[in-house]
């Protein structure tokens, strides 16, 4: 305990940044220097990817600043708050997913919108924060690690809106909102031995889920992930076009504007889910090493404030927020270079796409409060 | 209070186990980005050589561009085929929807017929879908403007204009120049591959097929980049197709249309060639087609109605016919005499309207029942005594026939310049003894003497035979084309006529006295072709009848019960101006009866064309 506070005064008189009147917007300025970054970084291949097209740009911009206001308030919410009202943030999430499967809009062949009038509402999106806070809500009542039945407790409110989401069907949501589950129980301090089983358990489950719960064209979609040049014209396409992207981008890249993959056509879902293949081209092996050191920087800062983050609920909170954030990373340029199935998963702040940003800036915005809200409750 | 009672709990053991969590935390995310970079390496550096040949595949394509394919002039440099612009109506499937729902509105604008569009579903199986397939060729020009007003409504339907071979002179001359059609199937089998790339038409016939090689040209390419949709958006290199050679023909159009008005569509073929050099001037067979109609696939009605008509305008008569050449056969079979001996021109018979042999009850008739009377050679060929040839093919035997008219030309394929060519059949012991596989009977030598018999010629063969005769023996292959062009500016390159061979007459004195027989068949009063005798020039001809069927001893030839096509064919054969021939000209009327009367108007008719306008 001693040593706890030791650390965490030292670190509040060495911690570089803003005093005064900055200090109470509540925003962590080295996360935020990230962010911006990535952001501007986005817009420029968005740029690109789009064709040259203005319109899309502006567009992407208007949602960026809302996603940042959102997160600016986000972050004035005490971590104390946030904890109080994770039931009926969660309840209320959890009443809209079932809300969409009985009237939902359907789209793309799935049904995740909710029409509330004014504007038009993915659920499973605010499960990607809801779902992590219900779980740290949960293990956090009792001491860590936690216990057996917390854990199984713990489980089922992961599950339920994991499976309600793939039920709409949405994979990518899916895999994103179980993995923030996930990842709580993996900062409670859950053994190894659990977690050795909980993968087993995966393994034999797969063969139930493919048969039993997967819809044809996910199917479909591992399937030309194991062997795109299959079916080359069809679902495999994606992956080849998006693999010639990349690789024809070499070390230094085709150069903004120029990758000839992504502006004469071949590669589909360019300005969205693929992005990553037109950065790639265009800006080579280098390009790709610095947007990855960007992307380390934000996890490594956002894993630092959950090192730094004071209560239990806080910590595994900020924790799961991060790596759910690495997983959108990894899940997405994984299948766009091939290494993993396509699933539905945009690259955070690059891609095409308001929604899964607002989200991704509510997560961020949680991690300014833990981050800043903390001088407080040390003062 | 509630953080202070997690804290004040356990609160040093759970910093403990959540900072190692972190820990690891922080080394798994650095091992899954270490894998995705190794990933990336692998694409971007060890793998980047194979996908830059993939992205280049993927935007550059190789389009092949057709050469222009050369044009087809006569030998006063008239066009006989072209390439004129035709608007297609063409659909790329990609950008539509509904195809057959777009077919069906498109209906309402142009005349789509249920051929085109079954040969449109074809053509699209096997093209991309991103290339444009024609749907209807040749569009009028209201097709064209109505079609124009609409397109908005048909995204993916636009008009093209491409070159489309067009025969201005339309039938005339069709057997001759062939035409051009669409690659079959068989035929991709065979072409070289490489040079059709952007080709879709093919010489089928006539001067189009013996030239294809030459008037197709070579293909050139465009480097092109394209779109994913396969929209070109600029050409990164070029190697222009090299066009066609321009073919030049002998034909002369004048004298072809003055050949295909004389016949007045009865079926009949026409050949007329130079002796000098061996130029066909004229090339003939009746009825015949509208070769434009082939162009773009004739549809099935109209080409049952030319398969299967009686009068088979399809057929090349004027070098597949098989006609027995009858009494044209004469003045060839007269010359041998002469050169062989066995005759003079003091040699006279008396026809009394049969031949006999010893030995045999047969009659061999004349064609004049009460006989010629007292006549030789020269009144024999003037009046065509039949039985004069009797006598002197008995005399000389079916060994020297056959010997002496093979330097005409006859049995053998003449060489032109179009495929398909009959060889026709000049009869000979070993003839018979190999397709019949029986000895030859003196019987048959007689009848051979007057052109009957197992006597086939074509057309083409009559006139390389006259040819040779007004040319005093000297044997010139015939042909259509005389020179090529690179292209319109350029020079001509010739090709040289082919000499074949000489006929063997010693005496020049026997071939004065053949052509001055041949030359009372037109300018003497009892000449068989007296009819068309003229003031302006002097033509030696011989008039030809040629029997169809058999008609048994002792039977008349009953003209108004013969049904017409068993009626016999009418020939004649003649060159022109006699004392220097410009012309050999070689006729057959099918079904005509009359030589003198019916084939050798038609010959004047074509001389006069040649002879009279031209100069």
């Amino acid at each position: 305990m001693a040593r706890s506070t030791l650390s965490q005064g030292l670190n509040e008189t060495t911690q570089p940044g803003p005093v005064g009147m900055l200090k109470d917007l509540h925003i962590d300025w080295p996360l935020f220097t990230g962010l911006v970054v990535l952001s501007i970084l986005g817009l420029v291949v968005l740029y690109s990817a789009s064709g040259e097209n203005w319109s899309i740009v502006v567009r992407q911009m208007i949602w960026m600043c809302f996603a940042f206001t959102v997160m600016f308030i986000a972050a004035q919410i005490s971590p104390h708050h946030i904890q109080l009202w994770t039931p009926w943030v969660f309840i209320a999430g959890l009443l809209f997913l079932i809300a969409v499967l009985w009237f939902g809009e359907i789209g793309k062949g799935a049904q995740r919108w909710l029409d509330l009038g004014f504007f038009r509402f993915q659920p499973s999106e605010m499960m990607k924060f809801a779902v992590p806070m219900m779980v740290a809500w949960f293990i956090a009542e009792k001491t860590l690690p936690p216990s057996g039945m917390r854990i199984m407790g713990a489980l089922l409110i992961i599950l339920v809106p994991v499976g309600l989401i793939a039920k709409q069907p949405d994979l990518g949501t899916s895999i994103l909102v179980g993995s923030a589950g996930i990842f709580v129980l993996l900062f409670a301090g859950i053994s190894w031995v659990l977690i050795g089983g909980f993968v087993v358990t995966l393994a034999a489950a797969a063969p139930v889920v493919w048969f039993y719960y997967m819809h044809d064209y996910q199917r479909q979609r591992v399937l030309t992930f194991l062997n795109p040049e299959n079916d080359p014209l069809g679902s495999g396409y994606h992956i080849i076009q998006s693999k010639i992207a990349i690789g024809s981008g070499g070390l230094y890249g085709k150069g903004w504007l120029n990758g000839t993959q992504s502006q004469l056509d071949f590669l589909p879902e360019r300005s969205t889910d693929f992005i990553f293949a037109v950065f790639s081209e265009e800006f080579g092996l280098v390009g790709v090493l610095c947007l990855l050191a960007i992307y380390l920087y934000i996890i490594f800062r956002g894993l630092i404030i959950a090192y730094q983050a004071q209560s239990t609920f806080a910590r595994v909170l900020a924790g799961s927020l991060v790596l759910t954030f690495m997983v959108y990373i990894v899940v997405n340029i994984g299948m766009v270079s091939g290494l993993l199935p396509v699933v539905g998963v945009p690259l955070p702040l690059v891609s095409y796409g308001g929604t899964s940003l607002v989200t991704l800036m509510i997560a961020f915005g949680i991690l300014m409060s833990i981050q800043t809200h903390r001088k407080l409750l040390t003062s | 209070m509630e953080f202070a009672r997690i804290k004040l709990k356990d609160h040093f053991k759970e910093t403990q186990l959540f900072t190692g969590r972190v820990i690891l935390a922080g080394i798994g995310v650095i091992v899954l980005i270490l894998i995705l970079v190794a990933r990336l390496i692998y694409l971007q550096v060890f793998s980047h050589e194979h996908f830059t040949t993939l992205s280049q595949s993927n935007r550059v394509s190789i389009v092949p561009v057709a050469p222009t394919r050369g044009l087809i002039f006569d030998r006063n440099g008239n066009v006989l085929a072209q390439n004129l612009p035709s608007f297609t109506l063409e659909l790329v499937p990609e950008k539509i929807e509904d195809i057959d729902a777009t077919i069906e509105s498109l209906k309402k604008v142009v005349e789509l017929s249920d051929n085109d569009i079954k040969r449109f579903h074809k053509a699209k199986k096997r093209k991309s879908s991103f290339r444009s397939v024609p749907l209807k060729f040749r569009l009028n020009e209201q097709e064209v403007a109505r079609f124009s007003v609409r397109q908005h409504q048909f995204p993916g339907v636009d008009i093209h204009a491409r070159l489309m071979r067009h025969y201005p002179h339309g039938s005339t001359a069709v057997h001759a120049l062939g035409y051009v059609g669409r690659i079959s199937e068989s035929e991709l089998g065979t072409l070289d591959t490489a040079n059709y790339k952007g080709s879709t038409h093919i010489g089928k016939n006539g001067i189009e097929r013996f030239y294809e090689d030459e008037m197709h040209g070579l293909v050139g390419f465009q480097k092109i980049e394209t779109n994913a949709q396969g929209r070109i958006l600029r050409v990164l290199d070029e190697q222009r197709p090299v066009p066609g050679k321009n073919v030049y023909l002998s034909l002369d159009i004048k004298v072809q249309k003055a050949a295909e008005k004389a016949l007045n569509n009865r079926r009949g073929a026409v050949v007329a060639i130079n002796p000098k050099t061996g130029d066909v001037i004229a090339l003939v067979s009746m009825p015949g087609f509208d070769p434009n109609l082939f162009v773009n696939g004739i549809d099935t009605q109209s080409y049952r109605e030319l398969a299967t008509s009686p009068d088979r305008p399809l057929f090349n008569r004027a070098i597949k016919g098989r006609y027995p050449p009858g009494s044209t056969m004469k003045p060839f079979i007269g010359l041998a005499g002469l050169e062989y001996d066995e005759v003079h021109g003091a040699t006279h018979i008396d026809c009394g309207g049969w031949y006999q042999l010893k030995n045999d009850t047969h009659k061999y008739r004349d064609w004049k029942i009460t006989g010629h009377g007292r006549t030789n050679l020269l009144g024999a060929i003037r009046e065509s005594c039949d039985v004069y040839f009797y006598e002197l093919s008995l005399k000389l035997g079916i060994d020297k026939i056959y010997a002496f008219n093979k330097f005409f030309g006859f049995g053998q394929k003449s060489g032109i310049d179009i495929r398909g060519e009959t060889a026709g059949i000049l009869p000979s012991r070993e003839w018979k003894r190999r397709v019949k596989n029986e000895g030859w009977y003196p019987g048959e030598t007689l009848i051979t003497g007057i052109g009957q018999g197992f006597n086939v010629t074509s057309p083409l063969q009559l006139a390389v035979g006259t040819a040779i005769l007004a040319n005093y023996g000297m044997h010139i292959k015939p042909h259509l084309a005389y020179a090529m062009q690179e292209s319109e500016s350029d020079e001509l390159t010739y090709i040289e006529p082919e000499i074949l061979g000489f006929v063997p007459v010693e005496k020049k004195g026997n071939w004065d006295y053949m052509v001055e027989s041949m030359r009372k068949v037109v300018h003497s009063n009892r000449g068989t072709a007296r009819k068309i005798r003229s003031k302006k020039y002097q033509i030696a001809g011989k008039t030809g009848t040629a029997q169809v069927f058999g008609i048994k001893q002792d039977e008349k030839y009953d003209k108004e019960n013969l049904q017409d096509h068993l009626r016999d064919h009418a020939l004649f054969i003649s060159f022109a101006p006699v004392e220097d021939p410009d012309i050999a000209v070689a006729v057959i009327v099918e079904n005509g009866e009359s030589g003198g009367s019916v084939a050798a108007p038609i010959a004047k008719e074509v001389m006069d064309a040649y002879l009279l306008e031209s100069s």
